[in-house]
């Protein structure tokens, strides 16, 4: 067991990380350390070979795994990231000047870095069958809508023969043309909500295409078969989302693909001493996509899950060059502390810590507070009328910020209202967020500011 | 057909039967257990509650009161001697109003009456000091320091491994089909059914045509042991004992997210109905908090389903014990089938057809902590039938196991330096390394279940979404079969369907994408040269 100091240390080599380490590194970040779980780098995308990616950021179509090879390519010019894959994060723990990242893997064993700034980028995970508590068996054949797609564009074998997806979000969309196209039969996409929580564009080009029946405000009551899938009953529910079992109806099959919701993976995060969200189930950040705690950042599905990785990487590079800030003020900091500590006189001393901060005593100590920007520097965001989640959750007074809006429930012809900006939209449905740029013209005097989703007046 | 000979034979590969396994391994007799399941503790076991009861439960001068007892006390020297996981983390039974703590001093009086130690009537404040997040409406309870917890599993494949390193030998999906009784001894005939996937099952309805390859087995032994659970009154029925007749009690049961470890301390009971000790608060060994089990008579044998309306018996039952539970902390549930017979109390003894046929049949609860104290009951009764059990001078009492998440950073640095493959963390919600899951098949795994049932891998909060795919890989490497042969939990229950028609032959997927992931399914499996292998067998 060894321990290294570095920099920055970013937990994900997803479009997250990628985006992140690039950012910082630009921004002159000294020793970057990228880790991540999995072989290769590229976190999901990799397994995400369908086309769609980028359109707003590159302003091409790419799929997955070209979207990420355009960062990984770009990692090259950057020798003072190191990359350490097939490694486990196992602990972060703070103390008085640093944070301390425990990680594993077959070539280092354990090692602890000492890290002046972490990156959190690990993303999300998928909800699984227990967490739902679907009633009923059970048999092989149940997959998450991501270990499927693994299992097929990874690993290149076929989950099952005959499926039902539950789930009509955008990977559950996705499985339904990837199985289609592979020669499984999608008897059904089941959606237990009254709307398709995807994107538009999905449902037209994955379901719609090729006749796969969704089923809106239905669910899967109960699943068959003992040792393998052998079939799902499906039932209508009621506005409370309460299962019709009188009008239930089965449906063979010998897999049950489930695309109900992704769960930022905060595990971590909560070691860490990191305030999370409970709207979004990721950590609190301000306009720096800093949390709660100062040197630590996230970005990516830890903080909120994404409808496109465009909007990752936009957000990644703000926390990317955030987070070389903080580590660059940092250094500042103590240089200047070192030399104040230098000094021979005491009241000399004291003048010099009175200009640069710094607490006197713990010598080449660090107190990051106060290299952060004052409490009134920042406007809290409240989530009003049908809002359900708005990152970040704490704005800059200073510069302008994206928000990103995700509404609670569809509704057509509404109004936007954040502080002094309002914005007219036809539609709005909690599939697809709203993306806002707010700058501080629109910012209220008060510390709050609530943004709402009201129903237009014209 | 292969033909085996044994002093003892073991019917049965759950707790029960295990615990009989390793006991008799202590002496110079030759013992097998049969199992038609594919793996050990998939019947019965699997599902229990995993909890060390007192004994203040059972009718005192019943078979169930006094090897709970006896059981009770042979747990903690056993689970240091087989290291599997054992807390002594007591219990409490809660009353809910003032006109139950009478019933309270009677469990307190039946307890002392069964020779259960320490157990004391405690009032509100009391219980509310040991198990803050209690309903502060409870009237009272009474706190049984003895009481425990173990993961049933865990404690079979200790039990079994132990047995097997002491010569026992264990026969698996190997299902017994009839016994005949002549010249002393018994002849049993049993089936063993091997799959073998066909490759690549064109149509939907040839899928999964996994061709059973069925092979005939006769074992000729001098004693038998009835340890077949749920399917105890079928086994007696083979030598014309009608006195067992089973009728299975399903309990569902609902398990939490680990960071809820610490909620309740103690296995918190109700009082408890006519037919079971209640629906349960249990803090596993793990960290998890576990809900149930109901109890519910049926005539199915093979109904393993949990149900909406289970969920609501045990959830709305629980949250009058402690009303912060919340059904969002859920990550799994699973059910099981109670052996309860049409007995009062265990069924431990000889046949009356056949006094070397030797029961220990419905063995409901408390009959998980009963096992090791039953064990030696049963060895009594084969010494009495004839048998006799003269102590190995070489019996090794010790078995051993891997967690890494049990182990200081240090102990990890250190092991992973020996070994890298500990190194390698495939589940990351349990915190288990390749090298437990290579352990875990070496051990006897042959499954996704297998595995999970001895590593843990796939239990955690993401329920095996991110190991699936790995393990299936290091099965696929140990066990030298193509991935597509790997079950869940045996026959019938493939994970793959075949392999996609765009992945091509030989470098699979991971050619035609340019992806290179040493840690994927197709591991070291090398699909060429066991095609090879068959063509020549």
């Amino acid at each position: 067991m060894h321990e290294v100091n570095v920099d920055l240390l970013i937990v994900g080599a997803g479009p997250a990380g990628l985006a992140a380490a690039i950012a910082a590194a630009e921004a002159g970040t000294g020793e970057i350390v990228l880790i991540d779980r999995l072989a290769e780098l590229g976190g999901i995308l990799q397994q995400c070979i369908h086309n769609g990616f980028g359109l707003r950021f590159f302003k091409e179509e790419l799929t997955g795994p070209e979207y990420a090879q355009r960062f990984m390519d770009k990692l090259a010019d950057f020798p003072q990231i190191t990359i350490k894959t097939e490694t486990m994060v196992v602990d972060i723990a703070r103390d008085q000047r640093t944070n301390r990242v425990t990680t594993v893997n077959a070539r280092d064993g354990l090692v602890i870095y000492n890290a002046s700034a972490v990156i959190l980028a690990m993303g999300c995970r998928e909800r699984p069958r227990g967490a739902i508590n679907t009633p009923g068996t059970r048999p092989a054949g149940i997959y998450t809508a991501g270990s499927a797609q693994r299992l097929m564009n990874v690993e290149g074998f076929l989950p099952g023969r005959r499926a039902v997806i539950l789930g009509s979000g955008d990977i559950g969309l996705i499985m339904a043309r990837r199985l289609t196209l592979e020669g499984i039969k999608v008897e059904a996409v089941i959606e237990l909500m009254p709307y398709s929580s995807g994107l538009t564009r999905n449902i037209v080009q994955c379901l719609d295409d090729f006749g796969i029946p969704l089923y809106l405000g239905h669910t899967v009551t109960e699943i068959i078969g003992r040792d393998r899938v052998e079939g799902v009953v499906v039932a209508p529910v009621d506005s409370n989302r309460v299962p019709d079992l009188k009008r239930a109806f089965r449906v063979d099959c010998d897999t049950l693909v489930l695309s109900v919701g992704l769960i930022p993976e905060n595990e971590l995060s909560l070691q860490a001493g990191i305030e999370l969200d409970q709207a979004t189930g990721g950590p609190t950040v301000d306009s720096d996509y800093q949390t709660n705690v100062p040197g630590i950042f996230a970005c990516g599905n830890v903080v909120h899950v994404h409808d496109l990785v465009d909007d990752v990487t936009e957000e990644s590079i703000v926390a990317g060059r955030s987070a070389a800030a903080f580590v660059r003020n940092l250094r500042a900091q103590r240089t200047q502390h070192a030399q104040c500590a230098q000094s021979e006189q005491r009241v000399q001393r004291e003048q010099c810590e009175q200009r640069g901060g710094g607490d006197s005593g713990d010598s080449g100590g660090s107190d990051v507070s106060s290299i952060q920007p004052a409490k009134d520097a920042f406007i809290t965001i409240k989530a009003g009328r049908n809002v359900r989640s708005v990152v970040p959750q704490r704005l800059r007074r200073d510069r302008p910020s994206v928000l990103y809006i995700r509404v609670a429930n569809p509704e057509q012809d509404v109004v936007i209202g954040a502080g002094g900006l309002r914005r007219k939209l036809r539609h709005v449905t909690p599939g697809e967020t709203v993306r806002l740029t707010m700058a501080p013209e629109y910012f209220p005097e008060e510390s709050q500011l609530t943004v709402t989703v009201e129903k237009s007046e014209a | 057909m292969a033909h085996k000979e044994t002093d003892v034979l073991i019917i049965g590969g759950g707790v029960t039967g295990t615990a009989i396994a390793r006991e008799l391994s202590k002496y110079a007799v030759s013992v097998m257990l049969i199992e038609k399941e594919v793996d050990l503790a998939f019947g019965t076991s699997k599902a229990n509650s995993g909890i060390v009861h007192s004994g203040v439960h059972d009718r005192p001068g019943t078979l169930k009161a006094r090897l709970c007892v006896e059981g009770n006390r042979l747990y903690p020297q056993m689970a240091q001697e087989l290291d599997f996981l054992y807390k002594n983390n007591g219990a409490v039974v809660v009353a809910r109003q003032e006109d139950e703590i009478p019933a309270l001093k009677r469990l307190v009086d039946q307890g002392r009456q069964n020779g259960v130690t320490g157990v004391r009537l405690i009032g509100h404040d009391d219980l509310l000091t040991l198990e803050p997040h209690l309903s502060p409406e409870l009237a009272g309870a009474i706190e049984i320091p003895s009481g425990g917890i173990v993961i049933p599993f865990d404690l079979v494949y200790a039990l079994a491994e132990n047995a097997v390193a002491n010569g026992a030998e264990i026969m698996l999906g190997t299902a017994v089909t009839a016994i005949t009784e002549e010249d002393g001894a018994f002849t049993v005939q049993a089936t063993k059914v091997a799959t073998v996937a066909t490759q690549a099952a064109q149509t939907a309805s040839a899928a999964y045509a996994s061709q059973a390859v069925q092979k005939t087995v006769t074992v000729r032994s001098k004693y038998i042991i009835n340890a077949a659970g749920l399917h105890a009154g079928k086994v007696a029925g083979m030598i014309g004992d009608d006195s067992i007749s089973i009728r299975p009690r399903k309990g569902e049961e609902y398990l939490l997210d680990r960071r809820l470890a610490g909620f309740v301390k103690r296995t918190i009971f109700p009082l408890p109905t006519p037919v079971s000790k209640g629906i349960l608060i249990i803090p596993t060994v793990e960290g998890n908090i576990m809900l149930g089990p109901t109890a519910h008579s049926t005539d199915s044998f093979d109904d393993f389903s949990t149900t909406a309306t289970g969920w609501r018996e045990v959830f709305d039952y629980v949250r009058q014990l402690a009303p912060e539970l919340k059904a969002s902390d859920l990550i799994t549930s699973f059910a099981g089938l109670r052996a309860a017979s049409n007995h009062d109390d265990f069924i431990i003894g000889p046949s009356a057809v056949s006094p070397r046929f030797i029961h220990a049949a419905g063995m409901e609860s408390p009959g998980l902590t009963a096992a090791p104290a039953a064990a030696r009951l049963i060895c009594d009764h084969l010494k009495e039938a004839g048998l006799r059990l003269l102590p190995k001078s070489n019996f090794i009492p010790v078995r051993k196991v891997v967690r890494i998440r049990d182990l200081s950073a240090a102990e990890q640095a250190q092991l992973m330096q020996q070994d890298a493959a500990y190194s390698k963390i495939v589940c990351r919600c349990e915190y288990v390394s390749e090298g437990e899951i290579r352990d875990a098949i070496r051990r006897g795994a042959t499954t996704l279940d297998g595995v999970k049932l001895r590593t843990r891998s796939g239990m955690g909060r993401c329920q095996g979404g991110f190991c699936t795919p790995k393990i299936i890989g290091i099965l696929s490497r140990e066990l030298g079969v193509p991935p597509e042969q790997i079950t869940k939990r045996g026959p019938g229950s493939p994970l793959l369907a075949g392999r996609l028609r765009s992945a091509g032959s030989g470098g699979g997927a991971h050619g035609a994408h340019g992806v290179s992931d040493a840690s994927g399914m197709h591991g070291e499996y090398d699909a060429a040269a066991a095609e090879e292998d068959g063509a020549d067998a």
